[in-house]
Order: C-alpha cells, then sequence, then structure tokens
C-alpha cells in the first residue's frame, strides 16, 4: 500500500490505496469526483484526459503513486464560482456533445491545447490535437467548432486584459 | 493489472539498486508502453521503479556539435525544445507527432528506445543520425543498439541515461500513420551528415525492426533530391506484412514516405 498526497483542484486529497491504482481509480473512487470518465481502459479514447501540473495526460495510464505531490486539475475544477470556463460554455453553445461521455476529456484537451498554442486556433490545429481524444456520436464538427469559438474568445479576453 | 509495488529513484544509481533488490522489477518512465501491458496483464513486474524524478535524466543540452538528450525527457519536450528544433528539425517533428499530446506529456525518448516496438518513431531518427545510447555503464552506438523487433543490445536491468546526437546538415522525417493507432506504417528519417553523406533508416515496415536502406543513401549521395529515388527498389520479402497492410504495399509506401522526407529537407 502507498499513502499518496496530491492537490485536486485545490484541495489536498491523501488516501492510502494499492500502488497499482490509476490516477483515474484515485480521483473517482478515492476523491469521489466521478467526472473524470473511463472510456477504452487502453490508453486510446482520452475520455480520462485531467492535467498533472498542467499538462493534459491519459490517468487511465499514469499510477496515482507517480501523481503524489502534484497539483491535478479535474473538469470538476474549471468552473469558478458557479461560472462556467469558456471552453464549457462553448460546448454548449455550439452543441459540442450528444451523449456527453467523451466530453470531461474533450474539455480538457481543450483547455491544454488553448494554453499552449494561445488563440484563435483554426480547424486543422484543432482536429490534429484532438488525436487522443474519440467521440462515438458528434462526428467532431461541433467539438471543433466550439473549441475554434472558445480559443478566439480566450486569445481576446486575454487581449483585453492586457 | 496485477499487483505491484511502487518506487520513486532519486538518482540513477538509487533505480539501479532497488531493481537489482526487486525480484521481478522492471524500470517505469512515462508509462505509455509498460502501464497498458500491465493493465492487459501482458506483464505483470513485482516492483516498478519510476525513472521520471531523476534530474539527472531530463534535459536538452547542446554540446559541441550536437545534442545531448536524457533518458526520461518527454516527446513534448523534445518537440518544443528550441536546440532541438534548429539543429535538428526533422528530430523535433518526428517527437511532435508520436501518438497523441497526452502521451506526448507522459512518454519519454528512453522508453521508447528500450521497448523498440518495430512501429516507434524515435528508432528511426537514431539510427539515421548515427546517434549514440548512453547507459548507466556504457555507450552504444545506434548500429549495435536495435536488434530486431523489441530486441535491443541492453542488458537485463541496463538503464538509458541519455541519447546523443550529432547535429546534421538537414533532417526530415516522413511518417504514414496508422489511421487508428498513429504508430508508423512506415516511416523514413533522411539525415545529411557534415561530411556530405547521406543516411535513411526505415522505421515501421521492416520485419527485423528499423534498418538503413543502403540503396537509397547511395542514390541520395550523388543527387540529393526526390527523383533520386526513382527506380530504387525496396524488397517487398523483408516488409512487414499485417492486417494493416501487405508487404508490397509497405514497399511502396517506404519510397514514398523516403521522398516526402527528402523534399522536406529542403
Ligand atoms: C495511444 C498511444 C499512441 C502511441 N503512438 C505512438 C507513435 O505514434 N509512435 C511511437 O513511437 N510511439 C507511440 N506510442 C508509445 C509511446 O511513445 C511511449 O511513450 C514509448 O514507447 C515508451 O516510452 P515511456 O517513457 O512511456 O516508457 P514506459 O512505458 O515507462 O517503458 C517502456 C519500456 O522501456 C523500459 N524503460 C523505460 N525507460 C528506460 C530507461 N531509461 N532505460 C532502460 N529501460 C527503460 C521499461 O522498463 C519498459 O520495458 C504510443 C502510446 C500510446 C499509449
Amino acid at each position: 500500500m502507498a499513502d499518496v498526497t496530491m492537490t485536486v483542484n485545490g484541495k489536498t486529497v491523501s488516501k492510502t490505496v494499492e500502488d497499482r491504482t490509476l490516477l483515474v481509480q484515485f480521483l473517482r473512487e478515492g476523491a469521489g469526483l466521478t467526472g473524470t470518465h473511463v472510456g477504452c481502459d487502453t490508453s486510446q479514447c482520452g475520455a480520462c484526459v485531467v492535467h498533472v501540473d498542467g499538462k493534459a495526460v491519459k490517468s487511465c495510464t499514469m499510477l496515482a503513486a507517480q501523481a503524489a505531490g502534484s497539483e491535478v486539475t479535474t473538469i470538476e475544477g474549471l468552473a469558478s464560482g458557479g461560472e462556467l470556463h469558456p471552453v464549457q460554455a462553448a460546448f454548449r453553445e455550439h452543441h459540442g456533445l450528444q451523449c456527453g461521455f467523451c466530453t470531461p476529456g474533450m474539455i480538457m484537451a481543450a483547455v491544454d491545447m488553448i494554453n499552449r498554442l494561445g488563440g484563435p486556433l483554426d480547424e486543422a490545429t484543432i482536429r490534429a490535437e484532438l488525436e487522443g481524444n474519440i467521440c462515438r456520436c458528434t462526428g467532431y464538427h461541433n467539438i471543433v467548432k466550439a473549441i475554434a469559438a472558445a480559443s478566439a474568445e480566450m486569445a481576446g479576453v486575454r487581449t483585453a486584459a492586457e | 493489472m496485477y499487483e505491484t509495488t511502487y518506487h520513486r529513484a532519486e538518482s540513477v544509481a538509487d533505480a539501479a539498486t532497488r531493481l537489482a533488490g526487486a525480484e521481478d522489477g522492471k524500470l517505469l518512465a512515462g508509462g505509455q508502453t509498460l502501464l497498458p501491458t500491465m493493465k492487459q496483464r501482458l506483464a505483470a513486474p513485482s516492483d516498478v521503479i519510476d525513472l521520471t524524478h531523476i534530474a539527472d535524466l531530463k534535459g536538452i543540452a547542446e554540446t559541441g556539435g550536437g545534442v545531448r538528450i536524457g533518458a526520461a525527457t518527454t516527446h513534448a519536450e523534445v518537440a518544443g525544445s528550441e536546440i532541438v528544433k534548429r539543429l535538428l528539425p526533422g528530430l523535433a517533428a518526428l517527437a511532435g507527432h508520436i501518438g497523441d499530446p497526452h502521451v506526448r506529456h507522459r512518454g519519454t525518448i528512453g522508453g521508447s528506445l528500450a521497448n523498440n516496438d518495430p512501429a516507434a518513431d524515435y528508432p528511426s531518427a537514431v539510427l539515421a543520425l548515427g546517434a549514440v545510447i548512453h547507459t548507466y555503464t556504457r555507450q552504444l552506438p545506434a548500429e549495435e543498439f536495435f536488434a530486431g523487433m523489441f530486441e535491443t543490445a541492453l542488458d537485463e536491468g541496463e538503464i538509458i541515461t541519455a541519447v546523443e546526437f550529432p547535429a546534421a546538415t538537414a533532417s526530415a522525417y516522413a511518417k504514414y500513420p496508422n489511421p487508428a493507432s498513429r504508430y508508423a506504417m512506415a516511416g523514413v528519417f533522411v539525415a545529411r551528415l557534415g561530411d556530405g553523406g547521406v543516411r535513411v533508416a526505415v522505421t515501421g515496415a521492416g520485419q527485423d525492426g528499423v534498418f538503413r536502406h543502403e540503396g537509397m543513401e547511395q542514390a541520395l549521395a550523388g543527387n540529393f533530391a526526390a527523383e533520386a529515388l526513382d527506380g530504387i527498389a525496396v524488397d517487398a520479402d523483408e516488409m512487414l506484412s499485417d492486417i494493416h497492410g501487405s508487404a508490397e504495399y509497405r514497399a511502396h509506401l517506404v519510397t514514398v514516405m523516403a521522398k516526402r522526407a527528402v523534399a522536406a529537407c529542403g
């Protein structure tokens, strides 16, 4: 067993877990944050994407013990004070989801790409960056539209703040 | 996944000691190959020894005439490095197209080389550029390192610490990714070296893993242009054949990718 402590969405979470515990299990079963999903279990679908120390990772392909001491952000940590994050708002506005299963991972991947590359992002970039996230409903079209809109809005907000 | 014991190594020496003390231990870097394998119960190490917190194994430095990349450096770090982009643009581009962004945030060059998947990208750059693989105990030239599918010259428990690449006058990589997995169906790395020589290494296609194509190297040394590869045959008998593509298809892809890589060298 391992004593694992990490910061999740700004709060310290400590649990004693089996060493083989995956980060996604730690988040869902240990911290009770079930917004992070397990889709494929083979490291391909991206439904489990969270940010570890500011970088998007597949939480089904990392041990909780590897993330000990890190800062983790999940989908539950994006909205602040009851207000949706611009990417979340854009997914709602542009109907970027149908069943919603892949959405948490899509949104965490989108926030990561916008943080890394800035905005506004073009369609080709967004599609290439979504390589690790699979959606079986939307055909991706509205997901791409939502991310493009959010990236433009966030770039605008950034310029306005400068 | 079967039970295992996690260790976070503080130094390379500490990792070596912990590995030696384990019943059936395995080194753990980015985990992007090892953890999926453990989840499928195809591997069941008693202990996993995490290398990614060892400062000595991380980072990218310009050496006299080349680049040294620590074994635990991630694909994203190589892709984004100003040093790599300037000295070996082909290597930066290669790293930036491995898997997807999330895989690139975790996966490492050392893990990829130790694994030597026949469809992995890095082996082609290491072989084409004639890089040297540094381990805890010795240095291995690329030619001696790769030993067929999933096989390397590493001894049991030998730890890769860094890879040293010489700078090239030009370098480029062209890959035809498998549409589902993004691993290479055929990937060709072309390097023009300081002495005027050209080296061409192919991954994803060969039955024995990564290989150099001497016919292409000679043709390109005479005339460094995509047309120089017209009429250079790739032997289908030596290519992989599986549900993703026949040997003949792969042989054809190798030439197409080689031409694209030459064109990308500019
Ligand atoms: C969805 C997905 C897509 C991918 N697509 C591609 C792709 O397109 N191209 C590609 O090339 N790869 C691809 N990969 C593989 C990826 O690049 C892995 O990161 C890489 O193969 C292994 O590196 P790692 O750091 O994750 O190693 P790990 O999984 O941690 O380890 C792999 C093996 O190497 C050993 N090892 C690790 N570090 C060392 C060291 N320093 N010294 C000695 N032995 C060591 C381990 O013991 C283990 O046996 C993909 C992976 C996934 C999950």
